[in-house]
């Protein structure tokens, strides 16, 4: 995938996203790992609800940040296909 | 401590929260498995801690910060509260997960255990051919079994991991144990070499692969990794014998996970009743929380200010923690040494004459086996 496309992103089964309020941080729980979220991940990651659309993400975080949509669209796509490629998401 | 000295003591560095529990919660298992990571000496039955006190262990972890609880064994199934456990995991948000045998299990137990909001079950195989498999384990028609079990659990829409412990006896089927794990739909498959404490110490000699077979291992992996790459992830361990750095045994002494035995005992590592002269806490009379912040089993060597040289002025101190205490012990009689793992350790040689001798012996017949039984672990020690 190199654009943003119409695709649904959730999690794979055994992947959790949930706040840790010891660490006061996001975390995704897998199988025997963990990944700790830096900010942009927990912006994108928040709005993968199995629902909402590539598009529909990158035009909330657009709006959110007030930021070009281009910009936002090329990271979340970067970032969705690592997470594809980790095994945490599919699209 | 000098309570009387004049120079103010050095600030403590804050102890960061362990991430995970290894929640050991009983020795007994229907398998016999001779690498088995539990002591020679075995818990019973009636030595358990009972379902209150893992209640509350449960409830202090999750307080802690753990946020992974891993339920193991010998085989936790045989717990007559584990879907109390689970429900109690899950209840404090911590992800809950079933390291099993698998041959105990059936459809309606998996659907209990889900609804209980288990997250994920990591069963293990002893080889991808039956027969062997069978005779390692020292259970009848257990592969069987496991197949059977490994569809029942993807029908109760649970994850799976697919463990397969991998050594001389078994190596050469490689291939179709990574075969095996994609047909029952494993989104995991951990390959891990036999680590020799314990049970595998014992029988080393039979189970230890050659540097030849290792090879061909290792080429399986990084091909099965290339084909299977976004589906299925594989997590592969390599033998401390063949490495010249040593691992980070636990991600570190006391960093990143707690482990409680049967009984009720919290150690740093799940083998560290093995190493002498440490008096370890109970869960029973202590809370997680003061053990691991207070024990001082715990703070021995967590960091680096324990380290003799060559870690303690080598750079990657941060990066292997110094590697792993109960080798050391076993091999140098030191658990304070540098793990002999590492190509920098003076005793880093009983590594190369282990695998030299493994080597003299691949051709030949493996001998034979000592079968973990609870009857067996007298006459072995």
């Amino acid at each position: 995938m190199t654009g943003e496309g119409a695709a649904v992103p959730a999690f794979n089964r055994g992947f959790r996203m949930r706040h840790d309020p010891v660490r006061k941080a996001w975390v995704v729980l897998a199988p025997e790992r963990l990944f700790l979220l830096d900010e942009p991940a927990v912006e994108v990651l928040k709005l993968v609800d199995g629902a909402r659309t590539v598009p529909d993400i990158v035009d909330a975080l657009a709006a959110k940040f007030n930021a070009p949509r281009d910009t936002i669209a090329a990271d979340v796509v970067a970032m969705l296909q690592d997470l594809v490629i980790k095994g945490a998401i599919r699209l | 401590m000098n309570a009387l000295s004049p120079v103010p003591p050095a600030p403590v560095p804050a102890i960061e929260p362990p991430l995970a529990l290894l929640a050991e919660l009983t020795h007994r298992c229907p398998l016999q498995c001779p690498y088995c990571a539990n002591p020679l000496e075995m818990e019973r039955a009636a030595s358990e801690l009972d379902t209150a006190a893992w209640l509350r262990v449960l409830d202090e972890a999750a307080a802690l910060g753990v946020l992974q609880v891993h339920f193991s064994g010998g085989e936790p199934t045989a717990r007559k509260d584990l879907l109390e456990l689970v429900r109690r995991a899950a209840a404090g948000g911590l992800y809950s997960n079933l390291i099993t045998s698998g041959v105990t299990l059936d459809p309606a137990a998996l659907a209990a255990l889900a609804d209980a909001g288990l997250d994920h079950v990591q069963l293990s195989f002893q080889d991808a051919d039956a027969t062997q498999a069978d005779r390692i384990g020292g259970y009848r028609r257990g592969h069987a079994r496991k197949l059977e079990v490994s569809r029942q659990i993807r029908d109760a829409g649970l994850p799976l991991t697919a463990n397969f412990v991998v050594h001389r006896q078994n190596l050469e089927r490689l291939p179709e144990m990574l075969a095996l794990g994609e047909e029952i739909g494993a989104s995991r498959i951990e390959i891990a070499h036999v680590q020799y404490y314990g049970w595998a110490l014992v029988n080393r000699a039979a189970l230890m692969p050659s540097r030849a077979q290792l090879e061909r291992a290792n080429e399986a992996v990084a091909e099965a990794r290339e084909r299977l790459r976004g589906r299925i992830t594989i997590d592969y361990v390599v033998p401390d014998y063949y490495a010249a750095r040593p691992k980070a045994c636990m991600g570190g002494w006391a960093r990143r996970i707690i482990n409680i035995t049967p009984a009720g005992l919290a150690l740093p590592c799940h083998a560290a009743e093995t190493l002498p002269g440490f008096q370890w806490p109970s869960v029973r009379t202590a809370s997680l929380g003061a053990i691991w912040q207070d024990d001082p089993g715990f703070n021995r060597y967590r960091g680096t200010s324990w380290m003799p040289e060559p870690c303690r002025s080598c750079d990657q101190r941060e990066v292997d923690w110094g590697g792993c205490r109960c080798q050391a012990l076993a091999m140098t009689g030191d658990a304070g040494a540098t793990d002999p793992a590492c190509a920098l350790s003076p005793h880093h040689f009983m590594m190369a004459d282990a695998v030299a001798d493994a080597d003299a012996v691949a051709e030949g017949p493996a001998p034979a086996l000592v079968y973990r039984r609870i009857r067996t672990a007298a006459l072995v020690r």
